[in-house]
């Protein structure tokens, strides 16, 4: 057998079992599911950024989960996120159903947030399936964008609507 | 979470598992893989030293190949949750491991010595045997929960296989240790293997027990933790059987093994970093203790110290002495950094236990440090899937049971390899999976069953909640 086969045999026959760990690991690497954890409480900084870091490994199995549903349009919303406040994590599926904000023990979501009222505002679907969100009156008002609410508006994807310091978005 | 929502048709969810995929696919990939780089190896060998490809290479390679598809139709049927690594990287290493032997029977030195029996066949034999019994601890282990019951025969059955050794008519004095026994008409058995899984189950059922009152009741002093005297009784108990063991049988690596797997349940169970300063200073004062009277034990250590001189006094015929500890080290040396390609080695020279307790040497020697350095990742992957496993089981003996078992697996690989690397004295334990022996590959393979079995049942997904008929007639009173 010739030298020359025989170094790259040997070269190769370790790069053969390099590869192998380096697979294993890659094997490691995408298998690190787990829980979706969204922290909540006062490490408000840290607990949005894990749930960024959150937010993406889970969107797809979510979807999935949710477009079971079906009769929704394609661009309609399924859930409502809070994604800034004390409540940062709580998820909401959307079903039609009304959403009810405020401090008072009955609403949706029940906001623990010294600037809000206790029935704040209300978020709804019109008959044509667009989510609505409506202010009740509230002392310190409901804001989309930056916008305060007077009337009854339509909620685009992702616009940020603002109670207090309580932030909620509606996502995919 | 119930105080912030509570409407009964709204699903609120602040924490939920992914699914977990079964991964069974991605295993069955790295198990071909796993099978052809120990082909490769084969393959490799004969074309280095007989310069043909091995006659034997389509049996070897069908045999592991069979093995291993065995093992994962297995899993795949009785535990479709588990680990995907731990069945490759098993494998691999068995592969890797007849390799090894198989090419230290084709040395022409070996073959003239009056002990030389062509080992790779059966240790083929033996790794079909580990097999099965991996498989049979999958299919009647349904849950890892049943061994709890078994808390207290384990640890008997431990003590028994820990002591057969010493019964005299039974035990087999094996160039010094007593760790084996023999069976007539089978050979020799290393007990200690089978007692290493038995004593992890002991240790896993009865810390769960008591690991609130070792960890709660003990006072501060000096930034540690102090037990309480009396809940010291169970690692004196331990640590004297440990010394007990080291005195008879003259075994450092099982008596470290032993006490050591203890020392690391002990920390996981209670967080108590105390008692690894404990462990720490009692196996060390133990080990000096026995060493400064053990014949045995000193001719290992001295070994240690200055194994040239070990080496100069056995060339010269004094008795009781031993060349293997220097020309491990050469054999490592003499590989260098990528190794002098596999068949190319002189590691034969090691001599009679080249391909059992030194056989680390033999790859140190042809794939250098490079491939050293992949064997011991290897090890390492298997530790970690273990450790991974105990984080995620739910139960508190699974958790145990998992670090226990990956614990005493890492124990082992460090003792042979630091031993044959010269950081600790020799002992005479087998490289996990590698090294010739059919009490250490069965033992091991069945230590992965239990693994694979924990993992199934940890990564297992929750069974979705049965639904509710009350839910729809609950009706929300509004103030």
């Amino acid at each position: 057998m010739s030298e020359l086969t025989l170094t790259v045999m040997r070269l190769g026959f370790l790069a053969v079992l390099w590869l192998f760990v380096i697979v294993a690991v890659q094997v490691i690497r995408s298998d690190l599911f787990g829980t979706r954890v969204t922290q909540r409480g006062s490490r408000r900084e840290a607990g949005r950024q894990q749930q960024a870091a959150a937010r993406q490994a889970a969107a797809p199995p979510q979807q999935r989960g949710q477009q079971g549903g079906g009769r929704q349009r394609r661009n309609a919303p399924t859930k409502l996120v809070v994604s800034e406040g004390t409540l940062t994590g709580t998820t909401v599926a959307l079903q039609g159903q009304t959403i009810t904000l405020g401090r008072a023990h009955d609403s949706t979501i029940v906001l623990d947030d010294d600037y809000a009222s206790s029935r704040h505002a209300r978020i709804y679907p019109d008959r044509d399936g667009q989510w609505i969100v409506e202010d009740l009156g509230s002392t310190n008002g409901t804001y989309l964008d930056r916008s305060r609410l007077t009337t009854p508006t339509p909620v685009p994807l992702g616009a940020p609507i603002r109670i207090g310091k309580t932030v909620i978005e509606l996502r995919k | 979470m119930s105080s912030t929502t509570n409407s009964p048709t709204h699903h609120t969810s602040t924490i939920g598992a992914i699914g977990a995929p079964s991964r069974r696919n991605t295993e069955l990939a790295l198990l071909v893989f796993a099978v052809v780089i120990p082909v490769f190896a084969y393959a490799n060998v004969g074309l280095a030293i007989n310069g043909e490809v091995p006659a034997g290479l389509l049996g070897y390679g069908v045999g592991l190949g069979l093995l291993a598809g065995i093992g994962h139709l297995a899993v795949r049927k009785f535990a479709p949750y588990a680990d995907p690594l731990m069945l490759p990287l098993a494998t691999l290493l068995n592969g890797l491991g007849l390799v090894a032997i198989w090419r230290l029977d084709q040395s022409k030195r070996l073959q003239q010595s009056s002990q030389y029996v062509e080992a790779a066949p059966r240790q083929l034999l033996y790794s079909a045997l580990g097999v099965a019994l991996l498989v049979a601890v999958l299919i009647f282990l349904k849950d890892h929960r049943v061994l709890q019951r078994y808390t207290y025969i384990s640890m008997a059955a431990a003590l028994v296989l820990l002591v057969l050794p010493l019964v005299p008519g039974l035990g087999a004095d094996v160039f010094g240790a007593k760790i084996w026994i023999k069976i007539p008409g089978l050979g020799t058995v290393q007990p200690g293997e089978f007692a290493k899984i038995a004593l992890a189950v002991f240790f896993a059922g009865y810390l769960m027990v008591k690991r609130d009152a070792l960890a709660l009741a003990s006072r501060r002093f000096l930034g540690l933790y102090l037990p309480r005297g009396r809940d010291l009784g169970p690692i004196l108990v331990v640590w004297a059987i440990s010394i007990l063991i080291l005195i008879f049988e003259t075994d450092l690596g099982t008596s470290l093994l032993f006490f050591g797997m203890f020392i690391i349940m002990l920390y996981v169970a209670t967080e108590r970093t105390s008692w690894i300063v404990f462990g720490l200073l009692m196996s060390a004062t133990g080990a000096v203790g026995v060493a400064s009277f053990q014949p045995h034990i000193q001719t290992r250590v001295q070994a240690w110290l200055d194994p040239m001189r070990e080496y100069q006094l056995s060339r010269q015929g004094v008795f009781g002495h031993t060349e293997q500890v220097m020309q491990a080290l050469w054999a490592f040396g003499s590989g260098g950094t990528l190794g002098t390609g596999l068949g190319q080695g002189n590691s034969d020279l090691i001599g009679f236990a080249a391909n059992s307790d030194f056989i680390l040497a033999t790859f140190g020697e042809e794939l250098g440090l490079a491939g050293v350095m992949a064997i011991l990742l290897v090890y390492g992957l298997i530790v970690e899937r273990g450790v991974r496993t105990a984080l995620a089981a739910r139960d508190p003996f699974g958790k145990l049971l998992a670090i226990g078992l990956s614990g005493s697996f890492a124990l082992q690989v460090f003792v042979v390899a630091g031993g044959v690397m010269g950081l600790i004295p020799l002992t005479g334990m087998t490289l996990p999976f590698v090294a010739y022996g059919g009490s250490s590959v069965i033992a091991n393979w069945a230590l992965i069953g239990i693994l694979l079995r924990i993992s199934d049942t940890a990564r297992r997904p929750a069974p979705a909640p049965a639904p509710n008929p009350d839910a729809e007639m609950t009706q929300v009173v509004r103030p």
